[in-house]
């Protein structure tokens, strides 16, 4: 998977290719891990990530969990592989997830 | 069933050979015309079964999972089955998660076994000969 990150002042933008797996869910942890510090503005581009299963879920839950003290946390361009997945643990009830 | 669908792979379950078994998977699909959606959804099952197993069922130390798969009802429906000698561990005793739940009062992780669970047409747990037993069956 390619982790590209695009930092403007406050706001940081997450863009995902390839597979959300458990090899690649410890790349995307370090980044929340490390990059979030005075962030208000999180978002995610999806719009080249073909999959994502639990251990990547756990990286967006703790990147959710993180944003809702600090400030927002947007997905974009969603395809329907990873949509299915959302739905079906319930992610997508609390994910803000923009077309 | 044809028993030269019948293959078997024994690989040490690390984290770094996931990809060898989604191969081994693939090989069976690549033949059969099956949609996007279950292979994504046997891609997402064999993910969190043998990541669990990498993860746990040996601790500290190295062990080994030996996967069959078989194509069956002329190759209506794909059997896998994941054996490891580590831990007893029944994945199917692990309470669902709530998952109308939202994000602050989720706990991180425990999706695993229900995602696994939610993309099989059946599954079951055996423990016998000191081995975990994992089986499940998906149709094509």
């Amino acid at each position: 998977m390619e982790i590209k990150k695009e930092l403007t002042g406050n706001k940081l933008k997450i863009s995902l290719e390839g597979r959300l797996d458990a090899v690649s869910a410890g790349d995307l942890d370090k980044v929340i891990q490390n990059d979030l510090n005075g962030i208000d503005e999180l978002t995610f581009d999806f719009a080249a990530l073909d999959f994502v299963a639990s251990a990547g879920l756990r990286v967006l839950l703790v990147a959710q969990k993180r944003m809702n003290k600090q400030g927002t946390m947007k997905i974009f361009h969603v395809n329907e592989d990873v949509m299915d997945v959302l739905e079906m643990t319930g992610f997508s009830n609390f994910l803000d997830i923009v077309d | 069933m044809d028993s030269q669908d019948n293959k078997k792979l024994v690989i040490e379950a690390t984290l770094e050979n996931l990809s060898k078994v989604n191969d081994f998977v693939e090989e069976f699909l690549k033949e059969k015309e099956c949609s996007p959606k279950v292979r994504m959804q046997l891609e997402v099952v064999v993910e969190e079964i043998f990541t669990n197993i990498a993860n746990y069922a040996y601790g500290d130390d190295a062990g080994n999972v030996t996967i069959e798969g078989c194509l069956e009802d002329d190759a209506a429906k794909f059997r896998l089955k994941f054996m490891d000698h580590g831990v007893p561990y029944n994945p199917l005793k692990q309470p669902d998660p709530d998952i109308t739940a939202g994000a602050n009062e989720r706990p991180v992780g425990g999706l695993g076994i229900f995602l696994v669970k939610n993309n099989v047409d059946d599954i079951s747990y055996q423990h016998e000969d000191g081995q975990n037993i994992l089986t499940i069956v998906k149709v094509i």
